[in-house]
């Protein structure tokens, strides 16, 4: 009918069976990957498990799946799958094509195939020229976005970073500042603003406010908890956003602390800075108020300690809040 | 223009003459970074002042520039992917050469943006060929006099190749294809699989 020669060629992962499903030939490239040594005389059955359709063990049920596609694997250690084709021959012998199906790639490598182990019509070896094709390309562009994404990380980084002191900065605190009020979760909103800086600048250089600057900074962020967040929002304008931190007394613990310790003077080359700072809080009540109303409470709050002699902090609090039983440092400034 | 192809000549003149050389050649080309992204696309107005830049630079005319980043893109050790693309065209140098019909497709099947020349190729005698490249990349047929040495060596044979002209933006070289099986050759096998991070050079 066909000489084996021609089969051969034409289908290098072909198989032979006589009418019990015995193997009367197969192809050169299947008997490569055959570990196991397949053998002319050897049952289909033997050497590949048939898995869809199921129930395929029998010749005359491995007939029955003709004009069907054939998903198989083959028996041992690789398991390798195959996609096969089967037409049925007089005197109830079968031809079986196989092909490596969308594993062409692992079989390729675990079987050291070559070109010439397939038909030169064969897509397969433009297949694995695709797959090495495209994920050279996918590799590139991979690098290409994770080093997009580090330059995008490190710009946002920038924009929201005060250079000088490392806090963050307006941007920020508006975005920090936003989110709080869209959460409706409870802070406290402390806006220091430092006293006598001018005079160090004045007298001692920038370089000197320089490092008063960094130095209050530093304060700042020892004095604050780790959810915290410490701004500056203008030449010596700093603004702390407390989440969960609405206790009075907490409150001018906090604020006390950081007057005593900003007013602790820092040297510059032999001279001594001193600074100090005066503090205006507010805190969210929970209604909802806009990024505008809470700042300028907190500014109102800042008027009044300024007003009152520098060095010192002030509450804003409406009037029915005040009677809430805080200490005397709190002061309506409304 | 694809950044690959100036990608290409960024890391053939690092790989080759040095990191130093190429600032002097972006400098010279009036770069503010002379750093192109493989996957990013930039001027095509560039792409003269590149060459002439890299050619003053260095001090090597332009076609034999070109000739030599034909030959770094198969043989360099850093351009690994490359060479096996083309691999996969044939199994011996002949298949190989008629596989150069399909390049433009095939790079386009790996980078979809990517517009090579496209080229054919003409047989004269069994062994007499002529390549035309056809395409908007002056020079193209100098890289791939390059290209052809060096895939030459790769398939262990030999062959004298001759540009011939250019005519607009048809470029042609001969090839002579003297023995299919002077020499050995370099390995290739079908399921090395993509090398992993290997430089996008190509």
């Amino acid at each position: 009918m066909f000489s084996p020669e021609l089969l051969n060629a034409l289908c290098p992962m072909h198989l032979w069976l006589d009418d019990r499903g015995r193997v009367l030939q197969l192809g050169p490239t299947l008997e490569k990957i055959c570990a196991t040594g397949a053998c002319v005389g050897d049952h289909f059955s033997d050497l590949f498990e048939v898995y869809r359709p199921r129930r395929v063990a029998s010749m005359e049920q491995l007939l029955a799946t003709r004009g069907r596609k054939l998903h198989l694997r083959l028996r041992g250690a690789t398991r390798l799958g195959l996609k096969g084709h089967l037409i049925e021959l007089p005197m109830g012998e079968a031809l079986i094509n196989l092909s490596f199906g969308i594993g062409v790639v692992d079989a390729v490598r675990d079987f050291d195939l070559t070109a010439t182990d397939f038909a030169p019509t064969d897509l397969a070896v433009e297949m694995l020229y695709l797959v090495e094709a495209k994920s050279a390309a996918m590799d590139s562009s991979r690098r290409l976005n994770t080093r997009l994404q580090g330059d995008k990380l490190a710009a946002e980084e920038r924009a929201f970073t005060d250079t000088l002191t490392g806090l963050g900065n307006r941007r920020a605190l508006d975005q920090r500042l936003s989110r709080l009020i869209e959460e409706r979760e409870e802070f406290a909103l402390l806006h220091l603003d430092l006293d006598f800086f001018k005079q160090v600048n004045d007298s001692l250089g920038h370089a000197a406010g320089d490092l008063v600057l960094q130095s209050v900074s530093h304060v700042m962020e020892q004095s604050t908890r780790k959810g915290d967040m410490v701004a500056r929002v203008g030449g010596d304008e700093f603004v702390i956003i407390s989440p969960r931190l609405v206790s009075a007394d907490r409150l001018s613990d906090l604020a006390s602390g950081l007057i005593e310790k900003i007013e602790r003077p820092v040297r510059y080359q032999n001279q001594t800075c001193q600074v100090s700072a005066s503090i205006g809080i507010t805190v969210s009540g929970g209604t909802p108020a806009t990024f505008e109303e809470i700042m300028e409470q907190a500014d109102t709050a800042l008027y009044a300690a300024k007003k009152a002699g520098r060095a010192q902090f002030r509450f804003f609090a409406k009037p029915a809040d005040v009677a809430t039983g805080e200490k005397t440092t709190n002061t309506a400034a409304e | 223009m694809h950044g690959l192809i100036y990608r290409t000549l960024q890391t053939f003149v690092q790989d080759s003459y040095g990191p130093a050389r190429w600032l002097e050649v972006g400098k010279r080309a009036g770069l503010e970074t002379p750093e192109f992204e493989a996957m990013l696309f930039y001027d095509p107005g560039l792409y003269d002042a590149l060459l002439r830049a890299t050619e003053s630079v260095l001090g090597v005319p332009q076609d034999m520039l070109l000739e030599d980043v034909g030959t770094y893109l198969v043989s360099h050790p850093n351009c690994e992917v490359p060479r096996r693309l083309l691999r996969f065209g044939g199994v011996d140098f002949v298949e190989f050469l008629y596989s150069l019909e399909d390049l433009s497709e095939r790079a386009r099947l790996a980078v979809a943006d990517l517009h090579l020349p496209d080229l054919e190729l003409r047989d004269h005698t069994q062994n007499a060929f002529v390549l035309r490249s056809t395409g908007d990349l002056p020079g193209f047929g100098h890289v791939m006099i390059g290209v052809l040495r060096a895939m030459a060596d790769d398939y262990g044979a030999l062959v004298l190749l001759d540009y011939q002209r250019r005519t607009g933006r048809v470029e042609s070289v001969e090839i002579s294809l003297v023995e299919t099986r002077f020499a050995e050759g370099r390995d290739f096998t079908l399921g090395q699989g993509p090398v992993d991070g290997a430089r996008e050079a190509g």
